[in-house]
């Protein structure tokens, strides 16, 4: 399929829904890169702590692009694509690495500084005054492309695009105080790991938007009281509807509620409770009775806080039908071993194997599998109306519609 | 129970046999019997173990959290049907200290979906501390399962 089929023209006033074929095409999987990714956006890239000191790198994506960030000499935070300017080999080949003074690749010695500048090419004067490169190459004008970066609360961004406003601005006060609301002192990652789901990125996008979903899918959450719509809460969008936060806050009275028993819901189930309940002994670490927060930041970033259990993940791209979510739990420094022994407990409630986060893992390639010959056909998303804008209820669809306004919005369709 | 005493090793591969069993035979309640009721199981990768990061996929300090695991699999997680396929090598005892003992065994697990695909889901080694507990059988105070891979296809529904 291309953009010239009829498939891949966005339905006229659709906003409560979206086409199937945009989980399916590959002309707009292509284009998601350049307007999208490589687009007026901000690419969570890693943590600051990941390139603590000059010299520390890592290597991740930012949509299909390789990328590496590293701490340069200046204690600046540099991006660059992980591409030789020679013949396109990756210039860093692991995850990452300390100490680095420049970085060289493998296939013909060609080096840059930390900064991604090409500084040397092997060769470049010939042997016994033969071959070399043409004396008015300009190193200069040869290069990775190089991105902008952004650091906010331990958080590292970059984006391809000069004309993304600054990272506060593309937030947004709401979604930034929510981030600040966690990241509010120096973190300690305590495990990463990779999840690979069979499914299209935006449906993964959708999912952890997707308020609606949470208690119903979810039974581990309904069961124990985590979550459940009942509860007091709400979803908080960005103007641009591409950003989103959604809390739950604690009410004990909330146990009596049998709106999910009339409305004859899976997720409640009478009479299951842990054997060891001390997975669910959370402290209320930020003061404000906030059990849970999901938030994303457009395109492919999300902080999670559920009780004590705390991640980021980063959503990458890996083909039309497929993708990687990078999870980085973590607490802070100055976590008691009390509170150490609680993170690592709670951590069972999200990940790939995670009580209340695994269906997430599958449910995306249900919808992949289920809509294979339906690319004429769209989704409905219609609870709480055709609204992108914060709310009270989490009994709503607004900060996926809210994902597809901003997405709409990069992508000119 | 001295374990020095004992043949350790037909031991080990007993109880490896008998966990790998319980798991493929879908006899998830038998799971939690292999360990002693204050253990530790941790589900984590190759690189997570060596950067010592605590954190894992699973994380059980006692048998009634191994059970909560299997309850929750029963009657609250949703995935599709699916079975493991553990093939466990032979079990390497690193070192003896009166009634424990620690060893390394390595696994593979092939995962069998409803519609019939098979995929190695996991290769990795499984780093125990077994001893005798109070009835004679030698349960597991701590089994880390340390998966090759870091990459998790999907979900982890059925513990390793």
């Amino acid at each position: 399929m291309n953009a010239t089929d009829q498939h891949a023209v966005w339905p006229e006033g659709m906003v409560s829904g979206a086409p199937y074929w945009a989980y399916q095409d590959d002309a707009t999987y292509k284009m998601e890169q350049k307007r999208i990714f490589e687009g007026a956006v901000w690419n969570y890239v890693c943590l600051e702590a990941d390139v603590a000191k000059p010299g520390d790198y890592r290597t991740t994506f930012v949509g299909e692009m390789p990328v590496m960030v590293v701490r340069g000499e200046d204690g600046e935070i540099y991006a660059f694509e992980n591409r030789c300017a020679h013949r396109g080999a990756l210039i860093a080949l692991d995850d990452g690495g300390s100490g680095a003074r420049d970085f060289q690749c493998v296939y013909h010695a060609w080096t840059y500084d930390l900064k991604g500048n090409l500084k040397g090419i092997a060769f470049e004067e010939g042997s016994n005054g033969q071959g070399g490169m043409p004396k008015d190459f300009c190193k200069e004008k040869h290069g990775p492309r190089k991105l902008y970066t952004a650091t906010l609360c331990g958080l590292v961004f970059a984006s391809l695009s000069d004309e993304v406003p600054p990272i506060e601005e593309y937030l947004g006060e709401a979604i930034l105080a929510r981030i600040e609301r966690v990241l509010c002192k120096p973190i300690r990652v305590i495990g990463r790991f990779t999840q690979a789901l069979p499914n299209n990125w935006k449906l993964y996008a959708e999912n952890v938007k997707d308020t609606y979903h949470a208690s119903l899918l979810h039974l581990f959450f309904g069961t124990f009281r985590i979550t459940r719509l009942t509860q007091g809460g709400g979803v908080l969008l960005s103007d641009d509807g591409g950003h989103h936060a959604s809390y739950t806050i604690d009410a004990p009275g909330d146990a009596k509620s049998d709106e999910y028993a009339k409305q004859g819901i899976r997720s409640e189930s009478k009479g299951y409770r842990l054997a060891d309940p001390s997975l669910l002994d959370s402290v209320d670490e930020f003061g404000d009775r906030i059990q849970l927060q999901i938030l994303t930041v457009f395109p492919g970033f999300v902080l999670q806080q559920i009780n004590n259990a705390l991640a980021v993940r980063q959503i990458l791209p890996k083909g039309i039908g497929r993708m990687e979510l990078n999870w980085t739990y973590f607490g802070f420094e100055d976590d008691t071993p009390e509170m150490r022994k609680r993170r690592l407990k709670q951590a069972n409630l999200v990940g790939p194997a995670g009580f209340v986060s695994m269906e997430d893992g599958c449910v995306g390639g249900f919808v992949q599998r289920g809509v294979a010959t339906a690319s004429d056909e769209f989704s409905v998303m219609q609870m709480g109306g055709d609204a992108t804008q914060t709310d009270t209820t989490r009994a709503t669809e607004a900060s996926v519609r809210g994902f597809w306004k901003a997405y709409r919005s990069h992508m000119g369709i | 129970m001295d374990l020095s005493a004992t043949d350790l090793n037909a031991r080990l591969i007993e109880l490896n046999a008998g966990y790998a069993r319980a798991i493929d035979d879908g006899n998830f309640e038998a799971w939690p019997e292999f360990f002693l009721e204050d253990c530790l199981y941790k589900l984590t990768s190759a690189d997570n173990h060596a950067a010592g990061m605590e954190a894992g996929v699973m994380y059980a300090d006692s048998r009634n959290m191994l059970r909560d695991r299997i309850s929750a699999l029963r009657v609250a997680n949703i995935y599709e049907r699916q079975r493991y396929r553990h093939i466990v090598g032979l079990p390497a005892v690193l070192s003896i200290e009166g009634a424990s003992a620690r060893s390394e065994v390595p696994f593979i697990v092939v995962r069998i979906m409803r519609d019939g695909t098979m995929a190695l889901f996991a290769t990795g080694r499984y780093l125990d501390r077994v001893e005798v507990d109070g009835d004679g059988a030698l349960r597991f105070r701590e089994r880390i399962a340390v998966c090759d891979s870091n990459r998790f296809d999907t979900l982890v529904a059925i513990p390793i």
